[in-house]
């Protein structure tokens, strides 16, 4: 039998292989989108406590890698939907020493906020799309939609952070 | 300055553009996993453990219940005439 046969019918060293194989790409997806290193391995603990509660439904000839970033979206969305109006984006990693140095304070806390105010499936896609530059495609599968959905919500976050920050961008003199 | 005769794309580029200056994207060294979640996921999974054991315990059906099952089932035994008795009440 093979290991995803033996996860699926509750083997546990198989589950523990898997978790090993698997664990630095479902905690640095999650990363991508949290952007906080004790976040993401919370949220990558209870993303594999998931995968365990729910290995019954995992087909054995399935994606296991593709079928655990589903569920790790899921889990960050989550957290995402709770922190909306408690957790900002962390301070160290909003602005590491890559930034631009004339970007001020002011400019990202504006950003932090207007980032806080979105709702959690637009916060989502304009992280990982805006941001991080992943692919619709990755982003979609992961989210579990479709790639003209990514880039409607895409569209929306844009709008909605736009109608927020553009004060800023006529400031900070973006191209228009 | 701000044109009213902008596209979707446009705000998108423009946006990134301000979004990258201000929260670059994590780079490899930012993404790196510190240390093994596994003890953390096994100290879960045990706690679950003895979660889904605290019910199974709590449904042990005590000895005078099978005391008194095992009279019912003497008694049926002993006098069969009462059983079309019971199943007409019931």
């Amino acid at each position: 039998m093979d290991l995803l046969q033996r996860f699926a019918s509750g083997d546990p060293a198989a589950f523990e292989e898997l978790f090993r194989q698997h664990q630095k790409q479902v905690y640095t997806w999650i990363m991508r989108i949290v952007r906080d290193s004790a976040v993401a391995e919370d949220l990558t603990v209870e993303t594999f406590w998931r995968i365990h509660r729910f290995r019954a439904q995992f087909k054995p000839d399935g994606n296991f890698s593709a079928w655990s970033h589903r569920i790790a979206t899921n889990v960050a969305l989550d957290h995402l939907r709770k922190s909306r109006r408690e957790v900002e984006l962390p301070e160290n990693l909003v602005a590491p020493a890559t930034a631009d140095p004339a970007a001020t304070s002011e400019t990202r806390d504006r950003i932090r906020e207007a980032f806080r105010h979105l709702p959690a499936k637009y916060r989502l896609v304009a992280t990982l799309a805006l941001i991080q530059e992943e692919p619709y495609e990755k982003i979609a599968a992961a989210a579990d939609i479709s790639v003209s959905l990514v880039k409607v919500r895409v569209f929306r976050a844009v709008r909605l952070l736009r109608k927020q920050l553009s004060p800023l961008m006529e400031k900070t003199g973006a191209p228009s | 300055m701000i044109h009213k005769t902008r596209t979707g794309n446009d705000d998108s580029e423009e946006l990134k553009q301000l979004l990258q200056q201000n929260l670059p994207p994590l780079q490899d060294h930012d993404l790196e996993l510190r240390r093994d979640l596994w003890p953390r996921l096994k100290q879960r999974l045990d706690q679950e453990d003895v979660h889904d054991l605290a019910p199974r315990q709590s449904l042990r059906i005590p000895w005078f219940d099978w005391a008194l099952a095992a009279l019912a089932a003497a008694a049926l035994i002993l006098f069969p005439g009462v059983i079309p008795a019971l199943l007409y009440h019931f």
